[in-house]
């Protein structure tokens, strides 16, 4: 019975797909097969990208020039950034465009393996550190003070922390002195690790729309600050050499200058990519911006880049290589 | 907890050990208390964040040496170089064909009808038309949602990897079938395998494969071959005597043994494996985009970036459709492969399947040629109704639900975990490292207290054997609530087969939802804590263990059920003193196999709060310099995985050398 | 070739009438027999061991070990002597059974006589030949031409159709396709099983797949055919139609057969001489009413005591020296005739019986012996 039913059915779809097809083929265009493209003595050029969105908006923008005014053939390669920096030796990445710091990685990939070079800043300047949200800034105005949080403390207590203040560490990319610090200044509080960086906002924002007390470890520029502006606390003030012993650090975080890094030979050649990523340069509002278009307006970075630099070729005439 | 269990099924051992054993455990685990509160805090070998022992810095040397001996030692130009070409070589063929534009043309070679065409017609010719409609409507689904592309890069690269597993799992598999000494040997290799967690190995893959296709097919078919080889040799082993013997008495050589009887007769089996390194495989397309694999995995790391979890949701749709496809596919194959034709006349089937190959030829052809039938048709809006309930739901729960899931894990906290947490990790080493052994020895054997002291050894030289037990209490009360649940639901849907399918797909879902998918929601659900680690835990392996013992309760006879009935039993009589001692075996397994998939998400762990063991992993592959330090918890994970399996294994064979008592 | 396969307890067996030695024949005494007192026989096992566990070798060679009954050697040795010291002679054409109750080592003692169990320790000699001594191939080439095996849970494979699964064995052997399907067909015809060449094992009754694993042993034409519990798996009824059909074949291709069985009436039915196992060891061996009529010990007694007497003994077992007040010119019957067929004339006759063979007086039956067999007393031999 069953089997009977199953015949007809697959007879009839059989014959009705073949009428239909046959009547459809009939119109739509035809693929034409592509001539290689020409990419002009650019060539091709790879750029490492790393996973948050302020790369990306370098990132984006420097492709897209590189794309529309050079002529080049872009590829990006989505990759965490110990493994980018280890491309540069294989030759399969040509440059990191947003890079925080890592003095561990360039004393190994350019001071030893000497496989990779430093471009210069890119003009943005990150800062990391300890932040709460608007909410409590405003809630206990004295709370940004870091000698007042001990007074706090309770406020932060989780099941996590232990009977004591919660401190929430990020995402495991960034280097973070928290455990030194929180016992150096002799803080009631413990770090528990959120361990990547979608936790940590979610935190932050969920904390932030409860009301709910939440100290953690943030950085800027991060599109996640135009959503909700978090405020820093402060922590005694950097001065040079305060973090050399990682152990006896009591200050806060150094500024950032974040610059751009690219592989050796993709710097010797010294072609037209190389010269864009090494005259990149922009401000932390340039790349907020952009930012804001992928991560808020949904924009694709392509779009996102596409829309900054027509409204900005002045700034990226400053980029292109003088010939 | 997990001891209790234990100690539980203890007491179904003979009647002179019915009296000492579970005395003597419960003896031990009172000394355990009395000495914890005196001794509690001292020797717990904590280990600072930043810092790094001796073994950490000398795996950091190693792993750079590696990377520094690329572009000279033999091994790499002409071993690894190889393979990651033939590797590389095969993805881009297989992407040419049906994902990325090649040989010339701004397209692939076969556009979406081709595909569609194509899968279906396999579907039917391997399996039946039933599955063949279904694999037509999920594909044209990855269409509808705009993730065409996407989907067949991340098919290519399964299907890849799943060839390979393949082809190096099922001889592998065979051999561990009919030689013990071989399964003895590969047994430990493929637990390493499946716990060693793949952030741990994905940068070193890099460094010897390179980025690109090859390294994300490797990383992917490390974890994907073991079910093949494991499930094939179980096959093999299974194989029901008297046709294997009958073969050998008319004086079969082994090979004839092995291909007239062993394989044919473990044929099912064998597609079951390749089932589960689908499945497996496609378990890793959104770690693999961590080093820029192609496909649904990026989709999902790029939403999460900017915590869109409409987004990610909607690619995870992508991933469990795929998923669900393949499952059904390759589970109605192995059924065909059984029981051999269908329901339809031969004559018939053939006649319409030369028909319908002209059908799939011809849309294939068109695929080809034109341009509408290449492309999937624009205008796929179910994409973004995807994303925009997965959002809103997202959403109304976060803000609906909060206070009642905030209560939860409050309770289960402060309740279970953090008394046994503080059990577990601030008992002096020596001190849990003696109730572990002899735990093991008294509700395992001898050999799984060796065992397990080995273990405690590795844990104390890995330096991690503070963040090794506070994982362990994540561990042990995640495998509880799988266990729960797990009977609570396993029996529920061995019982009815309406509620059998109405949740089945659901477990499909959250075995194959990447946890990407779900970390935001977890964390808006449960806040950073080690509880979200335990969901998160719980939601991937919990399936597994409810279908374990879906299965076990449905294999038990009718007729041991209706003498149960006909001697008057109630349902809740029927259920424990029929239902679940007979599921027996398949309880004990669903706990071990919970178990270990419980502990392959300690990592996944990490990202939403677990800290220990899954933060050190993930903080290894995000730097450098702790790369060591994140291997040797990989390690402690593995190491925790194989003590506790051997230890349930042993337990478990103890009390099934034991008459059941409870069965009469 | 004399030797007795007699051992332990059996060996100081009662006084056994007619001095009936295990090798001596008497064809009057079995119905189907075509065992001949001078052939040599086809299948002799000499003190075969078969020791399961660590260390099994030690076992057979040992005294003490050797000494030890089963259970014990279990608690000292940890292992199971599933054959111990077995000896026995199969002559050509006979059908040997092997009989004894479940663990008492038969489906091990059959296994070994074509090596699918490796034996300890002892001799198999197949036509001469040392089985034991025999290399890996020439051990194939036996089992493809000389032996094949009909198995208690038939052993069919479930993914061929009956004519493939018939043909399996020449299939192993590497007969061409052609031949298979011709010999299959002769086979299955052979055992009635015409019609159903394209069916699978599942779609046919227990009876019916073991008429297919019959027929797959027969396939080969092999000398020797074994059976392991062939029937225990099928219902009486059934189990009666596939006896008679063995016993139907033997006569029809007359192969030397070896059959395993744990049911008492099974064995009389068909053995032409009967081998009696307990926990490994032989306790009597021969044929079926020297089993019942003159038990080695208790335990022979014990199991045979439920056999209908009547249906089984001859008027060897039962007749008396004639006494002088017997009359001596009554009916005249031959000493191999069963009581059962004898009952009639004896209780016809007003005088006794007198047993005769060849010309000579061996002794009488009147009524009284004919009544005590066919009303059950248990006196016995
Ligand atoms: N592979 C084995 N390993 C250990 N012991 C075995 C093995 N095979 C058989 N035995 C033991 O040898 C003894 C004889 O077993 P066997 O199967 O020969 O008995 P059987 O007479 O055929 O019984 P049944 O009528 O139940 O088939 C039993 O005690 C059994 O436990
Ligand atoms: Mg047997």
């Amino acid at each position: 019975m069953r089997s009977f039913v199953g015949k007809r059915v697959l007879a009839g779809v059989s014959l009705s797909t073949v009428a239909a097809l046959t009547l459809t083929a009939c119109g739509g265009s035809k693929i034409e097969s592509t001539d290689a493209a020409d990419s002009g003595d650019c060539g091709t050029f790879t750029i490492a990208i790393n996973p948050w969105v302020g790369y990306e908006a370098n990132a984006a923008v420097i492709a897209h020039v590189a794309e529309t005014e050079l002529g080049c053939k872009v590829v990006k390669k989505d990759l965490k950034e110990e493994i980018a920096w280890q491309g540069f030796g294989t030759g399969q990445v040509d440059a990191i465009v947003e890079n925080w710091g890592h003095d561990d990685l360039k004393k190994k990939y350019i001071e030893d393996q000497k496989t990779a070079v430093n471009a210069g800043s890119t003009g943005v300047e990150g800062v990391i550190g300890w932040y709460v949200p608007p909410w409590m800034a405003e809630e206990y105005p004295d709370i940004t003070d870091w000698n007042n949080l001990n007074k706090y403390a309770s406020l932060f207590k989780t099941t996590e922390s232990g009977g004591k203040g919660q401190l929430l560490d990020g995402d495991p990319s960034f280097v973070t002195n928290d455990e030194a610090l929180v016992k150096n200044l002799g803080l009631d509080y413990q770090v528990v690790y959120a361990g990547s960086e979608p936790a940590l906002i979610q935190a932050f924002r969920q904390a932030e729309e409860k009301k709910e007390p939440v100290l953690g470890y943030f950085y800027d520029p991060q599109w996640f600050l135009s959503e909700i502006e978090l405020v820093k606390v402060d922590l005694p003030e950097y001065q040079e050499g305060c973090d050399a012993d990682p152990e006896k650090v009591a200050c806060d975080y150094p500024v950032y200058d974040l610059d751009k890094i690219v592989s050796k030979s993709f710097a010797d050649a010294n072609g037209p990519a190389y010269q864009l990523v090494d005259n990149f340069n922009w401000t932390n509002e340039d790349q907020n911006l952009v930012a804001r278009y992928i991560a808020q307006d949904n924009m694709s970075p392509e779009e996102a880049a596409e829309k900054w630099v027509e409204a900005n070729q002045d700034k990226v005439e400053a980029w292109l290589p003088q010939s | 907890m997990a001891t209790t269990t234990m100690t539980g099924s203890s007491t179904r051992t003979t009647p002179r050990r019915r009296i000492t054993k579970p005395l003597a455990v419960v003896g031990l685990l009172a000394l355990w208390l009395v000495a914890w509160s005196l001794l509690r805090g001292q020797d717990m070998l904590e280990l600072p964040r930043a810092t790094l022992t001796d073994l950490h810095h000398w795996l950091n040397d190693v792993n750079d040496s590696v990377g520094a001996s690329r572009n000279s030692s033999p091994i790499f130009l002409y071993f690894f170089n190889e393979i990651r070409a033939v590797m590389d070589a095969l993805v881009t063929f297989v992407q040419g064909l049906i994902a990325q534009p090649a040989y010339g043309r701004p397209v692939p070679v076969l556009g979406w009808l081709g595909v569609v065409a194509l899968v279906s017609y396999a579907s039917w010719v391997f399996a039946n038309w039933r599955v063949a409609l279904l694999a037509a409507g999920g594909f044209t689904l990855f269409g509808l949602q705009g993730l065409w592309q996407e989907s067949m890069d991340t098919l290519a690269l399964t299907l890849v990897a799943v060839f390979v597993s393949l082809l190096f799992g099922i001889p592998l598999g065979i051999l561990a079938g009919v030689s013990d000494r071989f399964h003895r040997l590969i047994t430990p290799v493929l637990d390493l395998m499946q716990t060693m967690p793949t952030f741990v190995y994905l940068a070193p893959l890099t460094l010897v494969f390179l980025i690109g296709p090859a390294s994300a097919t490797i990383a992917t078919l490390i974890y994907a071959m073991p079910p093949a080889i494991r499930i094939t040799a179980h096959g093999i082993r299974s194989v029901p005597a008297p046709p294997v013997e009958a073969t050998d008495s008319f004086g079969a050589t082994r090979r004839q043994r092995l291909t007239k009887a062993l394989l044919p007769l473990s044929k099912r089996t064998i597609v079951l494996g390749v089932n589960q390194t689908i499945m497996a495989a496609l378990a890793m397309v959104t770690v693999a985009a961590l080093i820029d694999a192609p496909g649904l995995g990026k989709t999902v790391i790029k939403a999460l970036q900017t915590t869109d979890v409409g987004t990610a949701f909607n690619a995870g749709v992508a991933i469990v459709v795929m998923a669900i496809v393949l499952d059904r596919v390759t589970t109605a194959a192995s059924v065909r492969a059984e029981q051999g034709g269908g329901d339809l006349n031969p004559r018939i089937r053939r006649l319409l399947l030369a028909g319908f190959g002209l059908v799939a030829a011809f849309c294939s052809y068109l695929s080809y040629t034109y341009l509408w039938a290449s492309e999937f048709p624009d205008g796929g809006q179910l994409g973004e109704y995807l994303s925009q309930g997965a959002t809103a739901v997202t959403t109304w729960a976060q803000q609906n639900l909060a206070d009642l899931t905030a209560g939860v894990k409050d309770g289960v906290t402060i309740m279970l975990l953090n008394p046994l947490e503080a059990l577990l990790a601030e008992s002096p080493w020596w001190l849990m490292g003696a109730v572990i052994v002899l735990l093991a020895a008294l509700i395992g054997n001898l050999r799984a207290a060796a065992v397990a002291a080995v273990c405690v050894g590795l844990l104390v030289g890995s330096g991690l054997w503070n963040a090794s037990m506070i994982t362990l209490a994540m561990t042990l009360v995640a495998t509880l609530l799988v266990v729960t649940l797990g009977v609570v639901i396993g029996v529920w849907m061995g019982r009815s087969s309406r509620v059998d399918r109405v949740i089945r797909p659901v477990l499909d879902a959250g075995q194959t939802m990447p946890a990407f998918v779900y970390l935001i929601p977890v964390v808006a659900l449960f806040s950073v804590s080690r509880f979200s680690a335990i969901v998160a835990g719980v939601v991937y392996a919990a399936p597994v263990a409810i279908k374990i013992v879906a299965d076990g309760v449905r294999a038990i006879p009718e007729s041991t059920v209706e003498a149960a009935t006909a001697a008057g039993s109630n349902t809740w009589q029927t259920i424990t003193k029929v239902q679940l001692p007979m599921a027996r075996q398949s309880l004990l397994l669903a706990t071990n196999q919970g178990l270990i998939y419980v502990l392959s998400m300690v990592v996944i762990g990490g990202l939403v709060g677990a800290g220990a063991l899954g933060y050190e992993v993930v903080a290894g592959f995000s730097q450098g310099q702790l790369y060591g330090k994140g291997l040797a918890a990989g390690v402690a994970i593995v190491v925790l995985g194989i003590m506790l399996d051997r230890i349930a294994r042993a337990a478990a064979q103890r009390s099934d050398r034991a008459p059941s008592a409870n069965q009469t | 070739m004399r030797t007795p396969a007699l051992h332990g307890r059996a060996e100081g067996a009662e006084q056994r009438p007619g001095g009936v030695g295990i090798m001596s024949t008497d064809t009057a005494v079995q119905p189907r027999g075509q065992v001949n007192d001078h052939q040599t026989p086809v299948i002799s096992v000499r003190n075969l061991w078969k020791v399961f566990g660590p260390n099994a070798d030690r076992v057979p060679g040992s005294a003490e070990l050797a000494a030890l009954s089963r259970r014990e050697l279990r608690e000292r040795a940890r292992c199971t002597a599933a054959v111990r010291e077995v000896s026995f002679d199969v002559a050509p054409g006979e059908v040997f059974v092997v009989m004894g109750l479940s663990g008492s080592g038969k489906s091990t003692l059959v296994r070994c006589l074509t090596r699918l169990i490796e034996p300890t320790a002892g001799e198999v000699v197949f036509e001469g030949e040392d089985i034991l001594r025999a290399d890996k191939r020439r051990l194939r080439e036996l089992r493809r031409r000389k032996f094949s095996m009909v198995f208690q849970h038939f052993g069919l494979l479930p993914y061929r159709t009956v004519v493939d699964n018939v043909g399996y064995g020449l299939e192993i052997r590497g007969a061409g396709r052609a031949e298979r399907i011709r010999r299959a067909t002769e086979v299955i015809e052979l055992v009635g099983l015409d019609g159903y060449e394209h069916s699978y094992p599942d779609q046919l009754s227990g009876g019916m797949q073991q008429r297919v694993g019959l027929a797959r042993a027969l396939a080969g034409d092999p000398d020797v055919l074994f059976f392991d519990e062939p029937f225990s798996a099928l219902d009486p009824l059934i189990r009666r139609d596939m006896q008679n059909e063995v016993i139907r074949l033997h006569r029809q291709v007359g192969k030397t057969m070896v059959f395993i069985t744990h049911d008492l009436s099974e064995a009389l039915k068909l053995g032409d001489r009967i081998l009696l196992m307990r926990d490994g060891n032989v306790v009597q061996a021969g044929t079926g009413d020297e089993l019942v009529g003159a038990p080695a010990d208790e335990y022979v007694r014990d199991f045979v005591q439920d056999v209908p007497r009547a249906d089984v003994l001859t008027l060897r077992w039962i007749m008396r020296p004639s006494r002088d007040a017997d009359q001596l010119d009554g009916p005249e019957l031959g000493p191999g005739v069963i009581v059962r067929d004898a009952v009639r004339t004896v209780l016809a006759a007003d005088r006794p019986v007198r047993v005769v063979e060849n010309g000579e007086l061996l002794g009488v039956v009147g009524h009284a012996e004919v009544l005590d067999i066919v009303a059950g007393n248990q006196a016995g031999a």
